[in-house]
């Protein structure tokens, strides 16, 4: 049993140990979205969304396979239930927004690749969390997820419009711009850390 | 050309990962444990070794069920194979060696979700026959390891001084501590990349000037 308050927590997952700037959980999207802020804030959301769905699956899931005593299954178990609930949100935005659907493309489907996802199942399984103090970190995990995917996005916008050397076209300036707010984000450590 | 067991496996099924279609360099796949492992050698190391292991038995497993696998729930499939031999991995670390398992954390399980291993199930193994994707399977693997080693030698050198734990520069070497922190690996990432891109940009420049001009 672990004995966070809930404040702590959200606070510790949005700042201190965000899943992107400091522990380097969903790269891909945060590198391969952060293009422009319309459709980076909704694959923020769409993430969020996941995480929250997963997360209390994969609450429900540990439970029984803790009861039946057969945890070596719990990564295929928790990768499955990822899968099917990005299916779900796959299915929802085609039938309600086909734009947004479009403009998302590949990295909709391979949200069930994103280790934050994941990541996040596995640590509230470690860190032992009741049901709402999983679904409180799986909100500040989406949130701090959301946050860092705005602030690049952001700042890529501005990048476009400058005058860059050619070698630095590409993924390179992207990442250098991800160690610039990652130093940042360092600074909130002293609000819980670890 | 050498490795010509079969005459459609060229050096190139072997190659092409290791250098051309790097996963990180090139085409930037799995960059989270990239990052995250990276701040010692050895444990960039035996990260690389670990999903090359993955990548190969999943490659092969994939490779022989090709036929068998329906084409609607492929993904879902190919992810189960991953979980399956990525379990295999993390239980066998932790009976190895703890101290490795410990550092490595939650990111030896979160192979499942490295994007390359599913991106080559997808786009190799599921199309060609198991040798050969054993083979590429094993470039790629290389190609990995040898990107987390370039990024972990860098971090370890910079950020503690040390490289394998054996130290370099004696006491009186002030380590740049960035460097071993999350902030250190986007920026030697970056600066990889941006070397990379330059010679690119080099070798594209002396190839289209028949005259390299002297100032």
């Amino acid at each position: 049993m672990n004995y966070e308050s809930l404040s702590f927590i959200f606070l510790n997952a949005v700042l201190a140990n965000n899943f992107v700037l400091a522990l380097f959980l969903g790269l891909c999207p945060f590198l391969g979205v952060s293009g422009k802020l319309n459709t980076a804030v909704p694959m923020g959301l769409a993430t969020m969304f996941v995480m929250l769905v997963s997360s209390v699956c994969a609450y429900g899931i540990n439970i029984v396979l803790v009861g039946l005593d057969i945890e070596f299954l719990r990564l295929i178990a928790y990768i499955v239930v990822i899968a099917s609930a990005v299916q779900l949100v796959e299915m929802t935005l085609k039938k309600f927004s086909p734009g947004l659907f479009r403009a998302l493309g590949i990295f909709l489907p391979l949200i069930t690749t994103n280790c934050a996802i994941l990541g996040l199942a596995l640590f509230q399984t470690f860190k032992e969390y009741d049901f709402l103090q999983s679904l409180v970190y799986a909100l500040g995990a989406g949130t701090g997820f959301i946050l860092a995917i705005m602030l690049m996005a952001g700042l890529r916008e501005k990048l476009e419009l400058s005058n860059l050397p050619s070698v630095t076209q590409g993924a390179a300036v992207s990442l250098m711009l991800g160690g610039l707010l990652s130093l940042s984000f360092m600074g909130f450590a002293g609000l819980g850390g670890q | 050309m050498a490795r010509k067991q079969n005459n459609t496996i060229t050096w190139d099924t072997f190659s092409e990962g290791l250098w051309r279609e790097n996963p990180v360099f090139a085409m930037l796949l799995g960059m989270c444990p990239v990052l995250a492992v990276t701040n010692s050698a050895i444990n960039a190391l035996a990260m690389g070794v670990a999903t090359t292991f993955v990548l190969l038995a999943s490659g092969i497993l994939i490779s022989l069920l090709r036929r068998q696998i329906p084409k609607q729930v492929r993904i879902a499939t190919y992810i189960v194979i991953i979980a399956t031999f990525v379990t295999i991995v993390d239980y066998s670390i932790q009976a190895i060696s703890l101290d490795l398992y410990n550092a490595l954390g939650a990111f030896i399980q979160l192979i499942v979700v490295n994007c390359m291993i599913l991106g080559r199930a997808e786009a190799y193994a599921s199309k060609n026959r198991p040798l050969k994707a054993f083979v590429n399977a094993l470039g790629m693997g290389a190609g990995f390891t040898f990107a987390l080693l370039c990024l972990g030698v860098v971090r370890e050198v910079l950020g503690a001084g040390k490289l394998f734990g054996f130290d370099l520069f004696g006491p009186q070497f002030e380590p740049w501590v960035v460097m071993v922190l999350p902030a250190g690996g986007f920026i030697v990432l970056g600066a990889w990349l941006l070397l990379f891109e330059w010679f690119k940009q080099r070798k594209a420049l002396s190839e289209s000037e028949a005259v390299v001009e002297a100032r």
